[in-house]
């Protein structure tokens, strides 16, 4: 069975995030006031199994070792089957 | 000129031989490999598929930009075979030093604490600094006094410390360097070096091979590399 795979990856909240503050600072400077901007990185892939539940504890795996940073960084992931009889 | 561009080491003979650690990406190993020369030692490129390192009486790991940075500078490197040989070497109680891309690569693999992540003002920052000589248990910083400055160029957009535990750091002397007079990239309590627990493995986004010739400005950096003599 083919599962679709979706990690979302953001860093810890209370950390500093450049990246977010220099987008809320620009779309400050095009008349848009925002606030609490994030940035979050999506990492999609598909990958053939039984059991979502399996895959979903193989890719916290792969989430601890290399997809994050455990110090400053939280996830989040989503196992879908393709599967939908 | 003949010497340096078709062998493998730069000196010859009974020398300590010290592990020049390349990926595909990095960038300062040449400029590493000199320093090492300078001081009387031996350097050998060691390419990132090699697991033994038992040969060599210390590593470093230059800096650069292993992998294109992807995912997370140092992320890509930090599960290549060669991780396996470097932490094997540190259980042989043999010292480690990462430079810039190197200091990353020794945060993500976990040998020394904390991470270096973008900068506060997010661009890349090429200067040089006046550094503390925090702490001297570290092969590296031996020769230094504590409290001594240093004067050695920066040159990262990752750099900025953090740790999740600062007084683990402080109570345990793993402070190497801190910058002096301004923290240029909003690093927790300016650190920019720091050991792990035996002080055998020092991560420092500095870099030292960067000063070790008066023509260049300072020769501060010699004393890093005389760590492994």
């Amino acid at each position: 069975m083919l599962f679709d795979v979706e990690v979302k990856i953001s860093l810890k909240s209370g950390m500093l995030n450049p990246e977010a503050t220099t987008i809320e600072r620009s779309l400050d400077l095009l008349g848009y006031e925002v606030k609490n901007t994030k940035t979050i990185e999506i990492i999609a892939f598909q990958i053939e199994g039984e059991d979502g539940e399996a895959i979903k504890e193989d890719v916290v795996d792969m989430c601890e070792r290399l997809l994050c940073n455990p110090v400053i960084h939280n996830y989040e992931i989503n196992v879908i089957s393709q599967n939908l009889e | 000129m003949k010497l340096m561009l078709f062998h493998r080491t730069w000196n010859k003979g009974d020398v300590m031989k010290i592990g020049v650690i390349r990926f595909p990406g990095t960038n300062c190993d040449r400029d590493v490999a000199k320093a090492i020369g300078l001081v009387g030692m031996e350097a050998e490129y060691v390419w990132w598929n090699n697991q033994n390192l038992t040969d060599f009486d210390g590593v470093v790991i230059p800096g650069g930009f292993s992998y294109g940075d992807y995912l997370r500078a140092g992320a890509m490197a930090s599960i290549t075979p060669v991780i396996d040989g470097i932490k094997a070497l540190v259980k042989e109680e043999k010292p480690v030093l990462g430079i810039c891309n190197g200091a990353q690569i020794l945060g993500e693999i976990g040998l020394v604490p904390g991470v270096f992540i973008t900068n506060e003002n997010p661009k890349f920052n090429c200067e040089w600094v006046d550094l503390k000589v925090s702490s001297t248990r570290t092969p590296f910083t031996k020769d230094f006094k504590k409290g001594q400055t240093v004067k050695i160029p920066i040159a990262h957009a990752e750099g900025r410390f953090y740790t999740e535990d600062i007084d683990l750091l402080k109570d345990q002397d793993q402070i190497v360097l801190q910058f002096k007079d301004k923290n240029p990239n909003g690093s927790m309590e300016a650190i920019t070096s720091i050991c792990d627990e035996s002080g055998l493995v020092c991560a420092m986004m500095p870099h030292p091979e960067r000063a070790c010739e008066e023509i260049l400005g300072s020769t501060d950096g010699l004393n890093f590399f005389k760590g492994f003599l």
